[in-house]
């Protein structure tokens, strides 16, 4: 990896590792004693290890092919890699307190172990650690290809990649140790937050120079997707996580916002976080990597740019449904139930538009468990934006609100969509980068397919049964005008479906664990063998193809 | 937010939020289905299909 780089951008990545360093070791040596602290020693030894990585071919011989004639592909292949180690993380860690809320004794009596420290490493997990690389790797496969262009910089890359692995690891080793924000998807701390701007910034600065150098006429959809994700988690982050540091030595930090204010930004944040973080970047990858799984353009091309618009526009309005029968003015609430049934329509116009895509292609969806996949997030989508827009309504929010009817919702979303739409285009770019005919085991895919599906479809069932029974619970009352149940009838009414949850979690966990290794097997084949498409090779292979000087 | 009342922001949702979403969808919509728009739509849903083969130099033939 590091022989791609010239002698210069070797210096230039060493002088920023030392800057980091540096950073880590005033963090360590400040926030002696505090979290701050052992964070602190993370980025020291972060920096250090890169140092070494780097500084150890130093001298190595410079590239000598022409870089422009070729994508630059070696962040993506690290990036997809690093996805699937967070998969298996935040997978792992959300199965086991799963199992947990079945089975309290499994908390084991540690504080770092509780289900209130624990359930943020999943959440970042999953959606920081595992979806933003996803959505970090592709986007560079994405923008590279549709532009015809090579990334616009050689570090850049590397710098939003590693920094934003950075962050996630300073997110969740935080949560752990107890500090929290305790904001939902946006628990990190003030400095954690601060890294996190710069590395964005220098992300959407390397997307916009890259189309800059389109050798395309007009900007593919799929890139106006990704973007909108950049710019408006950028938007959501900085505005969501305004905050006064208790003290410039420790974690702990005071939001700008306080009472119903506060509320509203959070949940502005928060569900803008699903619509922009959890949707919009994965409809690039949907409008990208389906039409070219499946050889066929996408169906209607300006159906796709006004569901991108109505998307864009209706979804930061939604916000306000998480607050219903609170202090939020009454008109916020309505407002939000109004801009959550419109929703529907560019979401469904995106659904739709992928299923009849593949109209016609039914064929590849039977046979390629690839395809297959993408098709089934297609409807996941359909399905959990309807159930979405129905819940945000605000009788039956009542009913849904608080119960585990949420989480279903949650990881219909998750699980059934974006977890399904990543390994989907995870499959289908790794034979491209890696310059393959296919994965290593068709039958794998196969497997990580079913497992993945059957794993879904139990988990969301058995919160639907285990969330109405509850909210139901709640709401009954005897003749004489009390509540019929108590609180822990409710607890012993879910536990069955606390353990079917916790079954259907291991399943989609296994079939992660698969994919990960049918992934390394690919990698490993594609080492000992040729590469197979018509490429000017690279330094590694030490024959050019078209030599600079000539 | 000091002079900003809680009246006045549902006053500027109710007015200029309304029309400006009106003016965007109508906005979009031209875009979308302006005719000299087709052919670039066209050729971006297709040159997606077959785009592995490395950067462009400006020496292909188009």
């Amino acid at each position: 990896m590091v022989a791609k780089l010239t002698f210069v951008e070797r210096q230039i990545a060493l002088l920023i590792l030392g800057i980091i360093t540096i950073l880590g070791l005033v963090m360590a040596s400040l926030g002696a004693g505090d979290a701050l602290g052992v964070h602190g020693f993370i980025v020291l030894f972060a920096g250090l290890g890169l140092i070494f990585a780097v500084g150890g071919s130093l001298y190595a011989p410079e590239p000598i092919e022409d870089r422009s004639r070729e994508y630059y592909d070696d962040p993506i292949k690290i990036g997809i890699v690093l996805a699937m180690i967070w998969a298996m993380i935040g997978m792992g860690v959300g199965d086991w307190v799963a199992w947990m809320l079945a089975f309290p004794d499994l908390r084991f009596d540690a504080a770092w172990s509780s289900f209130g420290r624990l359930r943020p490493v999943h959440t970042t997990g999953i959606i920081f650690g595992f979806g933003g690389n996803a959505l970090i790797a592709t986007s560079m496969h994405v923008m590279q290809r549709t532009s015809r262009a090579r990334l616009a910089g050689q570090i850049s890359p590397w710098f939003v990649l590693l920094g934003y692995n950075l962050f996630v690891i300073l997110a969740t080793t935080g949560y752990v140790m107890g500090v929290t924000q305790s904001k939902e998807y946006a628990e990190a701390e003030w400095y954690a937050d601060i890294w996190l701007v710069v590395v964005w910034v220098v992300y959407f600065v390397l997307y916009i120079r890259t189309l800059a150098r389109r050798n395309e006429p007009h900007i593919y959809v799929a890139n106006w997707y990704y973007l909108a994700f950049i710019l408006v988690v950028a938007m959501l982050h900085i505005v969501n996580n305004l905050a006064v540091p208790a003290s410039f030595t420790a974690a702990k930090s005071y939001s700008l916002f306080s009472g119903v204010q506060d509320a509203m930004t959070q949940w502005w944040y928060g569900h803008n976080a699903v619509a922009f973080f959890l949707t919009a970047g994965f409809l690039g990858m949907l409008y990208y990597y389906l039409p070219k799984r499946a050889q066929r353009p996408i169906y209607s091309y300006r159906l796709s740019i006004l569901s991108f618009w109505g998307i864009v526009f209706f979804y930061i309005w939604v916000g306000s449904h998480h607050l219903h029968y609170t202090a939020l003015p009454h008109w916020v609430q309505t407002l939000g139930v109004t801009f959550s049934v419109m929703l529907l329509v560019p979401s469904w116009a995106s659904a739709g538009n992928a299923l009849m895509t593949l109209n016609g292609a039914w064929h590849k969806v039977r046979d390629d468990a690839t395809l297959r996949f993408m098709f089934v997030a297609a409807v996941f989508y359909g399905l959990s934006t309807f159930e979405g827009s129905f819940m945000a309504i605000r009788p039956v929010n009542s009913l849904s609100h608080y119960t585990d009817w949420t989480v279903g919702h949650v990881h219909a979303g998750s699980m059934g969509w974006v977890a399904l739409i990543t390994f989907g285009a995870i499959y289908a770019a790794v034979p491209l980068i890696w310059r393959r005919d296919d994965m290593y085991s068709w039958r794998l895919v196969e497997w990580h397919f079913w497992l993945a599906l059957a794993g879904t479809v139990i988990y969301i069932f058995a919160m639907w049964n285990s969330g109405i029974v509850q909210g139901l619970m709640w709401r009954t009352y005897n003749d004489v005008g009390t509540l019929q149940y108590s609180f822990m009838d409710t607890v012993v009414a879910m536990h069955p479906y606390y353990i079917a949850r916790a079954i259907g979690g291991l399943l989609f966990l296994i079939g992660a664990v698969i994919g990960f290794y049918n992934i390394l097997m690919t990698i490993r084949a594609a080492r000992s063998e040729d590469r197979l498409l018509d490429h000017p090779t690279d330094s590694e292979a030490c024959e050019p193809a078209v030599p600079v000087a000539e | 937010m000091m002079g900003l009342s809680h009246d006045m922001v549902v006053g500027i949702a109710k007015s200029f939020g309304l029309f400006y979403l009106i003016a965007l969808s109508i906005g979009i919509c031209l875009y979308a289905f302006w005719p000299r728009n087709r052919s670039r739509f066209n050729r971006a849903k297709y040159s997606i299909l077959d785009d592995e083969n490395g950067p462009l130099t400006g020496e292909e033939p188009r």
